[in-house]
């Protein structure tokens, strides 16, 4: 099995470090090896950092994809902007020399090259591909079967002209991840449909943001889902803060926690107690 | 409607990631399913028309040009395949660029400049961390000087301190 550089990101580590810890008990039961990708930054954030300036996202995701270089690794994300910002970087970056080497210019002021070498994956895509249903199934030890609303968010599947992670209309490989544990993903409309946090609407026009995650917590009530299973801190927030105002007490759980849960880790264990919406399950 | 054509535009947001909207047919399936436009005055189909039309000041001053969340929908959809989000980004940067950034988005900068992420780390949250048995300040460039100091090197060559500190 594969070695990873894990990339933590800013929301996962800083709000919901029950996310952190999940994913690192759950990658060692399953013999993933994970080294910390020490020094990181923010990937810098696809929505909000590169609307801003082009030259800096790039630059500073180079960074990031270098200090992964230096280790031979692969980087592994834990959030769906992360995955968004470094693969989107690598891909630029790695296939295109005249990319590089200007982003080059800017990194030979701290002494480093990107040589266009690091791969980057999501940490689902991880578990679906390498890991595997059957050998993921064999690691839980704890039988659950809740109802869940499985959220893809955005950046995970595309755009899926880059990533081919499959159909981004009617995707399947959480609905499996997910019910892997036991639990059921229900069916629901508009399942594809963004949370309503990226590209900086959220901070932006914040009532607009929470008009998409109330059409999404709307249809999730209506689908008779106990909880919301997500695969990006930043979907997570956006679910778990937003409900108190909007009505809706659905728990959130990331794919992570919810595997915690079924290799027996406590709600402590998961930092659930951070959880605005309380996870009662 | 008049309006003052900007010749270089094309090339501006060509340098920025923005090409392509020349592709554009204005068939409008990116509007008819665009979240953002079924709850706003945002519509895909006339952003990127006005980009065809090198409509600069009309786009960099309007707010619907940060209503896009980003989903990517429009482009996976377009029978073209335009890049829509990376012309929707590269507009953005060219507003930002004269100086038009919402203040909330300057903060989200300001955070990645000062901190070399987006949010903080409160001494209530090194305490959670503590009790999960991972490091009090996570190991980033939070964690190491050097570290930081090398990111905001990077950041001032590509030009972002302008953005922070105008």
């Amino acid at each position: 099995m594969a070695k990873y550089a894990f990339f933590l990101g800013c929301i996962a580590p800083l709000r919901y470090p029950g996310i952190e810890k999940s994913t690192r008990v759950v990658f060692e039961k399953l013999g993933v090896e994970l080294e910390d990708l020490t020094d990181a930054s923010c990937c810098p954030a696809p929505g909000v950092i590169r609307a801003f300036s082009r030259t800096t996202w790039l630059a500073a995701a180079a960074r990031n994809l270098a200090l992964a270089e230096q280790k031979g690794l692969p980087i592994v994300t834990i959030c769906n902007g992360c995955y968004g910002s470094l693969f989107e970087a690598a891909h630029e970056l790695n296939h295109n020399d005249e990319a590089r080497a200007k982003v080059n210019e800017i990194l030979a002021k701290i002494g480093m090259e990107y040589k266009g070498t690091t791969e980057v994956f999501h940490f689902a895509e991880v578990l679906y591909k390498e890991v595997g249903i059957e050998k993921i199934k064999a690691a839980f030890t704890k039988p659950l079967d809740y109802k869940i609303a499985v959220f893809y968010g955005c950046h995970f599947l595309k755009p899926s002209d880059i990533k081919n992670l499959g159909d981004t209309e009617d995707p399947k490989i959480l609905d499996e991840l997910v019910e892997a544990t036991g639990c059921q993903s229900m069916p629901r409309r508009q399942k594809t449909l963004c949370c309503g946090s990226g590209g900086g609407l959220k901070a932006a026009f914040g009532d607009v943001a929470k008009q998409f995650t109330q059409t999404n917590l709307e249809n999730m009530k209506e689908s008779g889902a106990q909880a919301i299973v997500d695969v990006c801190p930043f979907c997570h927030l956006q679910f778990d803060t937003s409900q108190a105002a909007l009505g809706f007490n659905i728990p959130v759980l990331h794919l992570s926690q919810l595997y915690g849960l079924a290799m027996g880790m406590t709600k402590d264990e998961l930092a659930l107690g951070l959880h605005k919406v309380p996870v009662e399950l | 409607m008049e309006y003052k054509a900007d010749p270089e535009f094309q090339k501006a947001l060509a340098a920025v990631g923005g090409e392509g909207a020349s592709l554009c047919f204005q068939c409008g399936t990116c509007t008819a399913g665009c979240p953002s436009g079924r709850r706003t005055s945002y519509r895909v189909r006339k952003l990127v028309r006005m980009a065809q039309l090198d409509m600069k000041d009309e786009i960099l001053n309007s707010e619907e040009l940060w209503m896009c969340s980003t989903c990517y929908t429009c482009v996976e959809r377009c029978p073209r395949r335009v890049p829509i989000v990376d012309i929707v980004v590269g507009l953005r940067n060219l507003a930002v660029a004269e100086g038009k950034i919402k203040p909330a988005h300057k903060k989200t900068a300001s955070n990645l400049y000062t901190m070399g992420h987006t949010v903080d780390l409160p001494d209530s949250m090194k305490q959670v961390r503590a009790s999960l048995g991972l490091p009090e300040v996570p190991p980033t460039c939070m964690a190491n000087e050097k570290a930081f100091a090398d990111l905001k090197t990077i950041l001032d060559a590509a030009g972002f301190d302008a953005i922070v500190k105008e």
